[in-house]
């Protein structure tokens, strides 16, 4: 029986790299907090995952190089640009509380799912051990 | 690794940040520099930030830092006054004063240092991560 590192780490590595990619997104929000008619966007997390784990994905196909992709696809995801609760005069969309409590958020889930996969392994090595 | 990017888009906008915060230094110190000529008074300096786009029709690097773009100086006219004692009053005993608000320049500054202080946390936090993410399986 040999390990498999796919099958005994399960979807953890993909939530991880999702979660990285969301912070650079929030961080990216937050660094353009005083940029006028910034839009501040996000990673819906949901249907990355649906489409990560499902064939659900349809994409236009690109016959040349010049063809832009439909929308700004991201790791199959469409980032999505956030609703602000208050208009600024400045075009700008960025909340930075919002940005912030949602960042914070996602450090902790980031750190779930280091958690997670660091239990995967250390149950890998109870096995090789056999202790 | 891809996840050194969010240090260059915080770096970024603490750049900016600590730009507009020398601009606003500039501005408030400069605000009593009295000239004789309506040319050669001090004008307030803005910085113009942007978004940056280089990135934008790659669609896996999306996120992008901020650019600053330049610095403008304020088309406000500047505050005449007339003080013919003066020592540097023209000929028709005016004064020129710079167009710096200084209120405004305070509101600016604190907006600035907040941002700043943002930039900062979302760095730790990010150096965390990836101090911890180092520390896998150990």
């Amino acid at each position: 029986m040999a390990i498999n590192f796919d099958n005994a780490l399960g979807m953890h590595p993909l939530a991880l790299t999702m979660r990285e990619k969301r912070s650079e997104l929030l961080a990216a929000n937050l660094a353009n907090a005083d940029t006028p008619d910034y839009k501040a966007r996000d990673l819906d997390f949901k249907s990355v995952l649906k489409q990560q784990s499902g064939n659900e994905h349809v994409s236009m196909e690109r016959t040349q190089v010049g063809h832009l992709s439909p929308g700004r696809e991201w790791l199959g995801a469409d980032l999505k640009y956030r609703n602000p609760g208050q208009a600024s005069l400045d075009g700008n969309t960025v909340e930075e509380h919002i940005e912030q409590a949602k960042y914070a958020e996602n450090a902790i889930q980031y750190q779930a799912s280091l958690r997670f996969i660091n239990g995967r392994f250390q149950g890998l090595m109870a096995a090789i051990r056999g202790e | 690794m891809s996840s050194m990017k969010i240090f260059d888009i915080a770096g970024s906008g603490m750049n900016a940040q600590n730009l507009r915060l020398n601009l606003v230094a500039s501005n408030i110190s400069n605000a009593n520099s009295v000239s004789s000529s309506i040319d050669q008074v001090y004008k307030s300096r803005q910085p113009v930030f942007a978004a940056e786009l280089k990135n934008v029709l790659d669609e896996k690097n999306s996120a992008g830092g901020v650019n600053v773009l330049g610095v403008v100086e304020s088309q406000a006219p500047p505050v005449m006054e007339y003080a013919p004692n003066h020592p540097m009053a023209d000929e028709n005993g005016y004064i020129y004063k710079p167009n710096v608000n200084t209120v405004e320049e305070m509101a600016n500054m604190m907006s600035a240092s907040r941002s700043y202080q943002n930039n900062i946390e979302v760095l730790n936090t990010a150096k965390q991560l990836m101090m911890q993410t180092l520390r896998m399986g150990q």
